[in-house]
């Protein structure tokens, strides 16, 4: 297809794969820290449900500068990481996944929350006493139940990913071919004189990705709810 | 091999302090809601840690809050069949009943035929491959109790397994129950408030009120205790077992107990069979004297070996028919004044009305 650019076909091509890793790297985490907030109740858990959000009420442009102190370079996280495993985030694409999964991770962590408080713990007591360990009945019976609440967080994690602007362009800057993502590739063109026609293209394309990703976690939104009624 | 279980453990509100112990065959936690029996059942399963306990199965500790010991729920072997079924919605009838026998070690791993035989004495053979959702009440509790038996448990618990169904589906479930108690030669410790079910089942009974226990023993002892109306009230009343001698052309059956001969109009039972009868102390008359030209069939004699108040204001007399047999009356103080009833008098007791509780399996 001809209609976009080279450069914008980078551009999309970044996001997508931004966003892959991004949603990819975060979900384990996800699926811990919303188990820990619906199951454990533990001193701190009002302290972590409040971190986990941040990122959501935050300005982008704070979370972004408070990665760049964090994971830039000379950052905390950032000099040890880079020095002793080569892991550089800053300027980097790597670091336009981090950004990403930060954005997204909170709404990643209540979908799949709320999959979890939908299981009745009492299915996983019943396993518990048919000989199944906890780590067993959390593979057997948690797991599958929430499989569903796990996809469409990740749908929902993978649509804020692609259109992360704000902490990305702070964090990495806006860089083509590097860390240009699609929201960043809009700007970049709007920016232009005359640019609207060039960007309304890359608007379309960010519209049918968003749209087509909430469709698609409703869509599995209806699949929990067939599988935990158990008809 | 025999449950020992001592518990004390406070609730906001209320406190549980319980001692008993339960051998093979049936033993019945009775007793009103909020008696206390659930918790003790949850403690035994490992799903809830009392403040202090110590339970033991045979010679293994599954508690001893003194030594800290606390097996968790997975390492207990204990089948549990509790009142909501909790079949898992995401897996086939077959997938459940497969949970607990795949997770079972190898050594009570139930094998093939074994799956089979469980399957045919429960009656799912035909549900296998439905899902949870698409079942019966009934028949997800006949489910659940599968899959708790092909877990290889050493010990069954049962929660009030009926309570949930409606009576249609308690008889259809029930007869199960039977079979499951004569062949599978485990321990089962069944929970409920239900008596026809408890005269029905137990062997021994458990009697909670209060969080504590108030009168244990065997099913027999404990329904002919008068301490044992505080729980039932209204169905106050002993168990006597009987065998069938004779089926008279008038259609009644002749039952030999311990006390002598009961007619019930049950031209149904084969001679020979094992029952147990229930007697409830509102319809057992006292006379001192042997009654002549009454219509009532079936008229024991006894000593009475106690008296005691009912806290409703009547009076509980059991009469003591031998060979351990007991079974109670209940008057009013009144009668009791003028008949001047007393402790080693012995009397006669007309039975207005005698059920079958129980018809044993063949």
């Amino acid at each position: 297809m001809d209609w976009l650019t080279p450069e914008e076909w980078q551009a999309v091509a970044l996001s997508l794969k931004v966003s892959l890793w991004a949603v990819a790297a975060s979900l384990p985490l996800g699926v811990l820290v919303a188990y820990a907030l619906a199951r454990w109740r533990f001193p701190g858990r009002q302290v972590l449900n409040g971190l986990v959000h941040l990122p959501l009420i935050m300005p982008p442009v704070v979370t972004g500068y408070l990665l760049l102190l964090a994971f830039g370079r000379r950052g905390i996280f950032g000099a040890p990481l880079a020095e002793w495993f080569g892991i550089v985030f800053a300027f980097r694409w790597t670091g336009a996944a981090l950004a990403a999964a930060l954005m997204a991770f909170p709404l990643m962590v209540r979908t799949i929350r709320l999959a979890i408080e939908a299981v009745d713990p009492r299915l996983e007591q019943a396993a518990s006493t048919l000989g199944g360990s906890r780590v067993m009945v959390f593979a057997t019976i948690t797991l599958p139940l929430i499989l569903p609440g796990i996809i469409a967080g990740s749908i929902i994690a993978f649509a804020k990913a692609m259109g992360e602007f704000g902490a990305t362009i702070t964090f990495v800057s806006n860089i083509p071919g590097q860390t240009q993502t699609l929201p960043s590739a809009i700007y970049t063109e709007l920016q232009v004189p005359g640019g609207e026609a060039q960007a309304a293209r890359l608007v379309m394309v960010s519209l049918v990705i968003a749209l087509g990703a909430l469709l698609a976690s409703e869509w599995v939104g209806r699949a929990v709810a067939r599988r935990i009624s158990g008809a | 091999m025999s449950l020992s279980v001592q518990i004390k453990h406070d609730f906001p509100g209320f406190a549980l302090d319980v001692d008993f112990t339960a051998g093979p065959g049936v033993t019945a936690l009775f007793g009103r809601s909020g008696a206390g029996k659930t918790t003790v059942v949850n403690a035994v399963a490992g799903l809830l840690r009392p403040d202090h306990a110590r339970i033991t199965f045979g010679d293994e500790v599954l508690t001893d809050t003194q030594r800290g010991i606390f097996l968790p729920p997975h390492k207990r072997r204990v089948g549990y069949v509790f009142q909501d079924a909790r079949l898992f919605p995401h897996l086939s009838v077959r997938g459940n009943l497969d949970y607990g026998r795949r997770l079972a070690p190898r050594t009570a791993r139930p094998d093939d035929a074994r799956v089979t035989e469980i399957v045919d004495l429960l009656g799912i053979g035909a549900l296998l491959d439905r899902r949870p959702g698409a079942l019966s009440g009934g028949e997800k509790q006949r489910v659940a109790l599968g899959r708790a038996i092909l877990s290889g448990p050493r010990l069954l618990l049962m929660d009030e397994p009926l309570a949930a169904l409606d009576d249609a589906r308690k008889a259809e479930i029930l007869p199960y129950l039977e079979n499951l108690r004569d062949n599978l030669g485990l321990p089962i410790l069944y929970v409920s408030h239900a008596m026809p079910e408890i005269t029905r089942l137990a062997s021994t009974v458990i009697m909670l009120d209060g969080g504590r226990v108030m009168t244990a023993g065997p099913t027999e002892a404990v329904l002919s205790d008068p301490a044992s109306s505080t729980a039932l009230g209204r169905e106050t009343g002993a168990l006597l077992t009987a065998s069938v001698a004779a089926q008279d052309v008038d259609g009644l059956a002749r039952l030999d107990t311990q006390a002598g001969p009961v007619w019930v109009a049950r031209p149904d039972l084969a001679i020979g069979t094992k029952v147990r009868l229930r007697i409830l102390a509102q319809d057992v008359m006292l006379a001192t004297e042997a009654p002549r030209n009454i219509s009532a069939l079936n008229v024991l004699t006894g000593r009475i070996d106690r008296i005691e108040n009912a806290p409703d204001g009547s009076v509980l007399v059991r009469l003591h028919l031998g060979d351990g047999t007991a079974i109670l009356s209940r008057i009013t103080s009144r009668s009791r004044d003028a008949l001047q009833l007393e402790i080693g008098a012995s009397v006669h007791a007309v039975l207005k009305s005698v059920s079958i509780a129980e018809v044993a399996a063949n």
